[in-house]
Parts: C-alpha cells; sequence; structure tokens
C-alpha cells in the first residue's frame, strides 16, 4: 500500500476519466440536467490545498481513491477550495451539476457559515465535515467525523524512542491549539515508554504552511542535537526532506512521507480516512441513516502508522506492533499520575482519560519531557 | 464592424460627415473587436496546451460554458465570484488613470472587512439593521481608503514607489488582521480557527430577491457606471488623466497634483475596502483569514484586461467569475488539476497583453478595417 500509492493515484484518474466521460454523455443524453443515474451514489470531497500534498489533503484524496473502487460508486473531488463563498459554491455545483448526495468538506474553515449553510438549503443532502464542530444545535444533515490521530503519533513516539541515539527528539509543530499539543503529548509519551530519558523539543512555526520557517526549525533542532525528527504542520515534506539531507531519522505525519527519506524513515501517523468513507458509502447504499458524529482511533481503524521504512529495526517493529495491539484493544494513553513541563500535576495518580474523554480535545499543556511553551 | 449604411442618418446641423463617424466607429471598434481576437487567441493557445495533455478542448470548452454559464445556478455562481473582482479592480483602475499602478488591494479589502466588523460588533444587538449596515458600509470605505490613501500620500510626499508601497502594506493589513483576530476580538466559542465574534444573522446584506447573487454585485456594477462617470465627465476626472499623461505638464497647469494623487488613491482603496464590507456583511458575518481569498489580486488582472476602463470591469470580472466557477467542473469532469484555470488565465492575460501592439493599427478588412 505505502509505495504504490501515488502510481495508483494516476491509475485510477484515467480510470475516472473513462467514467466522467461516459457520465457527461449520459447526462447530457438521457437527463439533459446532467445528473448521474439514480442507482449511482455520487459522492463529492472538496479540498482546502492540493491532493498531492503529502500532507492533510493527500491523507483524503487516498481515500476518495478507496471509495472510488466501490462498484456503484462515483467521486467527483475539487483541490485548493479557499475557505470562502467559493466552497460553499463548490458544494452546491456538485449537488446541481454532479447529483451529489453526500459531501465531505475536509477543511476546517468549511464548517461555519458555508456548510451549515448548504446544509439547510439542501435537507436532502447529506453533509460531513472532517472535524469535531457538529452539535446538536446544527443541521441534522450535517455531521463530523474525526481521528485521534495521536495515537499513531504515540506508536510514532515509542519508534523514535526506541531509535534515537542521542535521547533527543525534535518536534516541528504549527500552531499551540489543542490537537497540535495532543499530538505533542502522545509522540513523547510514547517516546517515554521507550526511552524513559528520552525529552522532545518543540519549535512552533506560527503557521499551518510556512516551508521556509519549518526547514528552517529542523535545522535547528538537528543542530541542537536531535536525531529523529517529526512534526505536526499541513504538509510535512519540507521536515521529511531536511530531515533525510541532515541525515537524521524522521516520522511522517497525516498521510505517507516515506519516499521522502529512503534513508531515515521510521514510521508515521497516517489517518486511515477510508474507514470512515466507506462505512458512510455503505450505509448509504443500503438505505441507512449516516450518523451525525463519528470518532474513533486505532481501535475503529481510523489511524494507522505508515508502513516502516529503512531507519526502523527488528527491535523498533515489534515494539511498534506491540503497541498497536494495544491501542486497538482500547489502552489508554493518558494515564495518572502525569506532570505537565512545569512540574504542575495535570492528571492525579488513578485517573484515567480514555480516547474518547473529550478532555482531550481541550489539551493546553505539554507533558513532562517536552522542552518548548505553549505562549 | 458597424457598416456606414446602418448609421442613423447625421441630422444635426454640426454632425460630422458619414466617414469622420465611420472612422470613430471603426477606431472604438478595436476596443471590443481586439481583445475578443485575444480571447479566442489565447482559447487556440490552450487547446494545444490541452491536445499535448491528451485531453479534449472541445469537452473542456464545453464543460467551461456548462459550469460557468450554461445553467442558473452557473450563473448565479458566476456572478457571485465576480463581485468581489469588480471592487478590488476599481482599485487598481482608478489610479491608473494617473499612471500609477496599486497593486495591495487586497490589503484593503482585509482591513475593510476588518473594519466593518469591527465596528458592527459593539452595536449590532442594539441598533437596527441598516443602521449597523450603514455603519459598517462607511467604516469598510473609510479604512480601506485610507489605507491606499496613505499609498497616495507616500508617493506624493516622499516619492515612495506606489506599487511596492502597496504591496508591503498589505503583509501590515494581513497582520493586522491577525492579531485583532487573534487577540483582542477573538470569539472564544472558536478555538481553532481565530475570528471576530459573528455580526448576527439580521445584520447580513441579504440576496437580491429571486437570486442566490448577494448586492454587491449591482452596487458594485454601479460604482462603475459613477467612477467611469467621475473619470471622464468632471473636472476631477480630467485632472487626473491630465495627471496621468503628464505630471510636470499638470503642475505647469496649476492643478494640484498632491490632491489628485491621494484622492483617487483613497476613492480606489474605498473600492476594495467594500470588497471587504460585502464579504463580511453579505457572506461570512464575522472577519477572519478567510478575507484573504486573493480577489485582490485577481482584482489586478480585471482591472488590466479591462484596460482600466470601469465600465468593462463588470464583463471581464464576470468573464473571470465564470472561468473560476467553471474551474471545478472541469476538475471533477475531465480529473485535471486546478492549476488547470490558472494557466487559461495566465494566458488570457499574456495573450491580452500581447495584443496591445494591434491598437491603432488598421484592422483587416475582413474584420471590418481598412479603407
Amino acid at each position: 500500500m505505502t509505495t504504490a500509492r501515488l502510481p495508483s493515484l494516476a491509475v485510477s484518474r484515467r480510470g475516472v476519466l473513462r467514467g466522467a466521460a461516459a457520465g457527461a454523455l449520459l447526462g447530457t443524453t438521457l437527463l439533459g440536467a446532467g445528473r448521474a443515474r439514480a442507482a449511482d451514489l455520487v459522492i463529492g470531497i472538496v479540498y482546502v490545498g492540493p491532493r498531492d500534498d503529502y500532507g492533510w489533503n493527500q491523507a483524503h484524496a487516498v481515500a476518495a481513491q478507496a471509495l472510488k473502487e466501490i462498484p456503484g460508486v462515483t467521486v467527483v473531488e475539487e483541490e485548493n477550495v479557499p475557505e470562502t463563498v467559493a466552497v460553499s459554491k463548490t458544494m452546491e455545483s456538485m449537488i446541481e451539476l454532479d447529483g451529489a448526495k453526500l459531501i465531505f468538506a475536509t477543511s476546517f474553515g468549511y464548517y461555519d457559515p458555508y456548510m451549515l449553510d448548504m446544509a439547510k438549503k439542501y435537507p436532502d443532502i447529506e453533509f460531513r465535515h472532517a472535524a469535531g464542530l457538529w452539535t446538536d444545535a446544527a443541521p441534522k444533515n450535517a455531521g463530523s467525523y474525526f481521528c485521534y490521530l495521536d495515537q499513531a503519533h504515540y506508536v510514532d513516539g515509542i519508534a523514535a524512542g526506541l531509535s534515537s541515539k542521542t535521547g533527543k527528539l525534535g518536534f516541528v509543530a504549527a500552531k499551540p491549539i489543542g490537537t497540535v499539543l495532543l499530538n505533542i503529548n502522545s509522540f513523547t509519551l510514547g517516546a517515554k515508554k521507550a526511552n524513559p530519558n528520552a525529552s522532545v523539543q518543540v519549535i512552533f512555526t506560527g503557521e499551518w504552511s510556512m516551508p521556509v520557517r519549518e526547514a528552517e526549525a529542523v535545522n535547528a533542532l538537528v543542530d541542537a542535537g536531535c536525531d529523529v525528527i517529526t512534526c505536526h504542520v499541513d504538509s510535512p515534506k519540507v521536515v521529511i526532506e531536511t530531515a533525510e539531507r541532515r541525515g537524521v531519522m524522521s516520522c511522517g505525519h497525516n498521510a505517507n512521507q516515506a519516499a521522502l527519506a529512503p534513508k531515515g524513515f521510521l514510521t508515521g501517523a497516517e489517518y486511515k480516512w477510508a474507514t470512515i468513507y466507506k462505512e458512510f458509502a455503505d450505509i448509504l447504499a443500503t438505505g441507512g441513516e449516516l450518523p451525525n458524529f463519528v470518532r474513533g482511533g486505532y481501535d475503529k481503524d481510523y489511524v494507522q502508522n505508515t508502513d516502516y521504512g529503512a531507519a526502523a529495526s527488528d527491535i523498533v517493529r515489534a515494539a511498534c506492533e506491540q503497541a498497536k495491539a494495544e491501542l486497538r484493544a482500547g489502552k489508554p494513553i493518558y494515564v495518572g499520575p502525569l506532570k505537565d513541563n512545569t512540574g504542575k500535576e495535570v492528571i492525579a495518580a488513578g485517573t484515567t482519560h480514555d480516547a474518547y474523554d473529550v478532555w482531550l480535545e481541550t489539551t493546553g499543556y505539554l507533558v513532562e519531557g517536552v522542552i518548548g511553551s505553549t505562549s | 464592424m458597424t457598416d456606414v449604411a446602418e448609421l442613423p442618418p447625421a441630422g444635426r446641423a454640426a454632425a460630422p460627415s458619414l466617414a469622420e463617424a465611420a472612422d470613430r466607429i471603426r477606431r472604438s471598434a478595436a476596443y471590443v473587436v481586439v481583445p475578443i481576437l485575444a480571447l479566442v487567441g489565447s482559447g487556440l493557445i490552450f487547446s494545444l496546451f490541452l491536445l499535448a495533455l491528451g485531453q479534449s478542448p472541445a469537452e473542456f470548452f464545453g464543460l467551461l460554458w456548462r459550469g460557468g454559464f450554461g445553467t442558473a445556478f452557473s450563473w448565479q455562481n458566476t456572478l457571485v465570484r465576480a463581485a468581489p473582482l469588480i471592487f478590488t479592480a476599481l482599485c487598481v483602475a482608478i489610479p491608473a488613470q494617473l499612471g500609477l499602478v496599486v497593486i495591495g488591494g487586497e490589503g484593503a479589502l482585509v482591513l475593510g472587512g476588518l473594519a466593518a466588523a469591527v465596528i458592527a460588533l459593539p452595536i449590532a444587538a442594539s441598533l437596527p439593521a441598516p443602521v449597523v449596515l450603514a455603519a459598517m458600509f462607511v467604516a469598510a470605505a473609510v479604512v480601506g481608503g485610507a489605507w491606499i490613501g496613505l499609498v497616495g500620500l507616500l508617493r506624493h510626499g516622499r516619492g515612495v514607489n506606489e506599487t511596492i508601497s502597496s504591496l508591503l502594506l498589505y503583509y501590515i493589513a494581513i497582520s493586522i488582521l491577525n492579531f485583532v483576530v487573534e487577540g483582542p476580538l477573538r470569539d472564544p466559542g472558536s478555538p481553532n480557527k481565530p475570528s471576530t465574534p459573528s455580526i448576527g444573522e439580521q445584520n447580513m446584506v441579504g440576496n437580491i430577491p429571486g437570486l442566490d447573487v448577494h448586492w454587491g454585485l449591482p452596487i458594485g456594477v454601479l460604482l462603475c457606471v459613477l467612477l467611469y462617470l467621475l473619470m471622464s465627465r468632471t473636472t476631477f476626472g480630467f485632472a487626473a488623466r491630465v495627471t496621468g499623461g503628464n505630471v510636470r505638464a499638470a503642475r505647469g497647469q496649476g492643478l494640484p497634483v498632491g490632491g489628485l494623487v491621494v484622492g483617487a488613491c483613497a476613492i480606489a482603496g474605498a473600492c476594495a475596502g467594500l470588497a471587504g464590507f460585502f464579504e463580511v456583511a453579505a457572506i461570512q458575518g464575522k472577519a477572519n483569514a478567510s478575507l484573504i481569498a486573493g480577489y485582490g489580486f485577481s482584482g489586478i488582472l480585471v482591472s488590466f484586461l479591462a484596460r482600466h476602463n470601469p465600465l468593462a470591469i463588470p464583463p471581464v470580472a464576470i468573464l473571470f467569475g465564470g472561468i473560476a466557477a467553471a474551474g471545478g467542473l472541469v476538475q471533477r469532469r475531465m480529473g485535471l488539476p486546478d492549476a488547470t484555470m490558472m494557466v487559461l488565465q495566465g494566458l488570457i492575460f499574456v495573450v491580452l497583453l500581447a495584443s496591445e501592439t494591434l491598437y491603432g493599427r488598421r484592422l483587416p478588412a475582413w474584420l471590418g478595417g481598412g479603407k
């Protein structure tokens, strides 16, 4: 699956073309309005960036690819759609011109007001948004889906902690907000499980995509002695490539970056949106009702770790597999007593926060072992 | 284009001779024929590009038509996308009459939108909606106008190149927006996307009845007409054009060059600020980083293609709105990347600029030219 992904994207794009051409012909000749056949389920997916960004958008595009392989499902995709009225119009165009019945809006800023407005305007169409924003007050034909990527970062941490010779790990992060801090913390807890003396140095770039600053951050971390680098930015491409060029190991984020680091890649935290997308397609194909809110991690096969890279030793692989098995079985990562990196206790002894605990979403601290500050 | 025989008979005493009238029509026809030729030419070059990719140009242009103009929905999609471009194109076109190249309209848009949201927040709940909207409208125009007016002031007072200063001020504008929405005016209910609180549903600019197009479009067109009249039918406009033609001559004639430069820049900034107002008041309901959508930069393209003529801006903006609207359909049906539309836009721009050399030349006979 890992290395075959990009080529397979290209191959079936051609397939989609054929399908689209046939669909257009059918639409214009039979129906006039250009809608797809009633038997077909048309699913629209909207991306905020390019589908081949080695990051967030690619993770969704890979899942879209898996959806296309389901017979009777047609997927229409649009990339580089800004978080403006353009996304409303894109969704509307998918509904009006392509006959989409389900829309996946994959960028945070698509939700309010754009997707909510469209959900009100088209009550018969299902809209789902990739973040945990939906509440009961929102339209019932809208919803949220989200994956606990921090679990995969925890596995990354184990690989990094075991592989590092210096015990110093580097983390390039975008902004000090909840989800990012949670990933840093889980990575650190994994690393400290593998090597109790490990430390994780964090550099915040302040932006979701700032390639120059990301490269500078990697260089600074490597200069400071870090020999494994990972990140939470929109597209980890620059981070992974820079780490490889500096001759250190790396762990990925969001999508598969193994090809960018043929020597130093360990593993990476990846979304597995395909699981959710296929579930939804199945439900609609059988006439069922989509849930409004789905979330999960390894227990539901919603996240995964990239296939091991060249730098991952057998010991690392075995430890990671064990961690994955535990996560699948629902073993929590956040177990008290736990201190933050200012020495304050954040989880008391005897308290456990499992993956579904919303407390984790409000993470505003960095755990002990992280060198860095949230402000 | 138009045959002499089709002209109405010259009734008035001082009417020009038929030959003169025909010549005038030929010359103004060039302003329609040359851009159309350029569009056709860029379409042909783009077809070659598509053929090189193994794609069908016929399918592409069919989808372009269908997605941009083919259905009622497509038209509304196109018009919604055209509306902000009209305002931001005016931000380029008006200073261009004075020979100034202002490219920082995006900054005025961002700050205009921010100002609209900032002034609305304290009064949104207490005052009636028309008052709130009027305050937002004025605030956006004033702040946008001051922002680009500053560019004019720097140009006149200190000789700072207006292209550079307006571009650099854009970065400052973005920093101000980020500072305000991440700091003093941050909505605590939006932790992951820094944003001001909402101005409230009741204070939003509605759509034109029966259409899914907000009032920004007709107001933008109206503004184009007003500014055309200002620049072509008033002493201000005349003085501005004289200044654009030759600053020294204008000074020699005692024209208030400084006031003209600053005034034109302020009008331009006010237009861009209004684009921000409509983004906030008609679409988003709050100010956040979504204001930075590149409308200000697309507006530069629109203004240049319209040859900085305010009356030509709406059709060009609609053309670009249509290309943007159809972009999605092309992506979805043909599997082409989003950048395809950028290639088309870039080609149109280059070919149109290259076609500038055709003005003033005699058109071939088959196009209605030649004597």
